[in-house]
């Protein structure tokens, strides 16, 4: 997750640039990636990467890159959704002020980019979360993975399932939850969203419920 | 007005927005410690001739020549030049997610690398000075329009520019905020600032302009001492135009 998170920064950010060289290489790792199934990612990982690096890989070493080069490309199309949601404003501000595009970038647009992309990255994050389910394919013993071989010996599959769906469940809720809670206080100091307007001049009303 | 040394510069300046002919042949020339105001219609061109100055926006033709430096030569240090020029917008543009005094302090820490405790000093002393040091720990979205602009105004002025332009400072305010940020301005203009103000707030123009600018259609129509300006305009356009502002 936090791989993939780097990478998406990074994918972002370069999608974003004027150079073409370094343009260029994002967009098009961005619309491959996302065209393609996971699936697919994860068996090109499993079977090729072997071949090209001539000797093999485990399990583990390939479901996660080919977790983080699929999440990655998703990734970088919420950070760039993110930074060009700052208004063109807070650029010239930074600029008349003689920062430089990448002090701009670290101090002014990621921090209120971040925000704005909370919600989505927190959604991107629990999709992953249940992704995660396809490593069985590739032999990697997942949650998924691990609920088939016990079934497998228990010949009790229903109760298996329905266990492993309201673990991963209750593992999703909380990260809906975090995310909730992150958003909450990423947006301290700024102006209520209107849809949670707190009573003028009173208190801001913080997460309920918790 | 005797000959002093110029800090803006404006030769045959041309500037296009794609098949918009926004600066049309532009001179200028700003000495050191004036005050120029520039009205007009909405669309002549006066707040992109801000945006030049500091190279907010990149001109096709002419030259630009501000503190000795000339813009757009490859030579030209653009960041320090940027330093040297505190600009105040229409929209006041404080960054949301910092307190006031953190939007005061974070370019001179980052390109003047002032350490903190300096930075924060002279943050406040900037505050005290716009007259609002008690909002030093509020964050913009808490602060009025008027005490927002303000917060702006610090903020150019932290980098101890030599030359600060306004960009229609008091047009987004509310009528009873206005005053307070053009005393800021006038307080300013007294103690011998270069500054450079788009604006139609005429009392201000009046008060301390050293020389009013008229621009309509990307020229200067008229230029004069505020005196002559307003009592004996030459142009047709800067008299109707005048008289459109004038009424209220």
């Amino acid at each position: 997750m936090g791989l993939g998170f780097c990478l998406g920064v990074v994918a972002g950010v370069a999608r974003l640039a004027r150079t073409p060289w370094v343009h260029t290489p994002a967009v098009l790792y961005v619309e491959l990636v996302r065209g393609v199934p996971l699936v697919m990612v994860i068996f090109w990982f499993y079977f090729f990467v072997p071949i090209l690096a001539g000797r093999p890989l485990s399990n583990y070493w390939s479901a996660l890159i080919a977790f983080v080069v699929f999440e990655g490309a998703y990734l970088g199309e919420i950070v760039r959704a993110g930074i060009q949601s700052v208004p063109r404003g807070q650029l010239d501000a930074a600029a008349a002020t003689g920062l430089s595009g990448w002090q701009t970038m670290r101090h002014i647009v990621l921090p209120q980019a971040l925000r704005n992309m909370v919600p989505s990255l927190v959604t991107q994050f629990i999709v992953l979360f249940k992704d995660t389910s396809l490593a069985s394919i590739i032999g990697f013993v997942d949650l998924t993975k691990a609920a088939q071989n016990i079934s497998q010996r228990e010949i009790r599959p229903f109760e298996m399932y329905l266990f492993i769906a309201v673990v991963y469940w209750l593992c999703t809720f909380t990260l809906s939850r975090l995310g909730r809670r992150l958003e909450v206080h990423l947006s301290r100091g700024l102006a209520p969203a209107p849809e949670r307007a707190a009573p003028a001049g009173g208190p801001r009303v913080q997460g309920r419920a918790w | 007005m005797g000959r002093r040394e110029a800090m803006i510069e404006f030769r045959r300046v041309n500037k296009w927005f794609g098949p918009l002919h926004v600066l049309k042949d532009l001179d200028l020339r700003v000495e050191a410690g004036e005050v120029v105001v520039i009205c007009g219609p909405s669309g002549s061109g006066k707040s992109t001739l801000l945006r030049c100055i500091n190279r907010l926006e990149p001109v096709q033709r002419g030259e630009i020549i501000v503190d000795g430096q000339r813009l757009g030569s490859p030579r030209t240090d653009l960041t320090g030049l940027r330093a040297e020029v505190g600009m105040v917008f229409q929209s006041f543009n404080l960054y949301p997610h910092l307190t006031a005094l953190e939007n005061i302090t974070l370019a001179p820490r980052k390109v003047r690398g002032l350490d903190r405790q300096a930075a924060e000093g002279l943050a406040r002393e900037l505050l005290a000075k716009v007259g609002i040091a008690e909002k030093a720990e509020a964050y913009p979205a808490r602060l009025s329009g008027g005490q927002q602009q303000r917060v702006a105004i610090a903020r150019a002025l932290a980098m101890q520019p030599k030359i600060m332009l306004f960009d229609e400072p008091t047009s987004a305010l509310d009528p009873e905020m206005i005053n307070e940020v053009l005393d800021v301005m006038v307080a300013l203009a007294r103690e011998g600032m270069t500054m450079v103000v788009v604006t139609h707030e005429m009392g201000f123009a009046r008060k301390v302009a050293h020389r009013i600018l008229f621009m309509d259609e990307g020229r200067v129509v008229e230029e004069g001492v505020p005196e002559t300006f307003f009592v004996r305009p030459q142009h047709e356009r800067t008299r109707a135009f005048l008289s459109k502002i004038l009424v209220h």
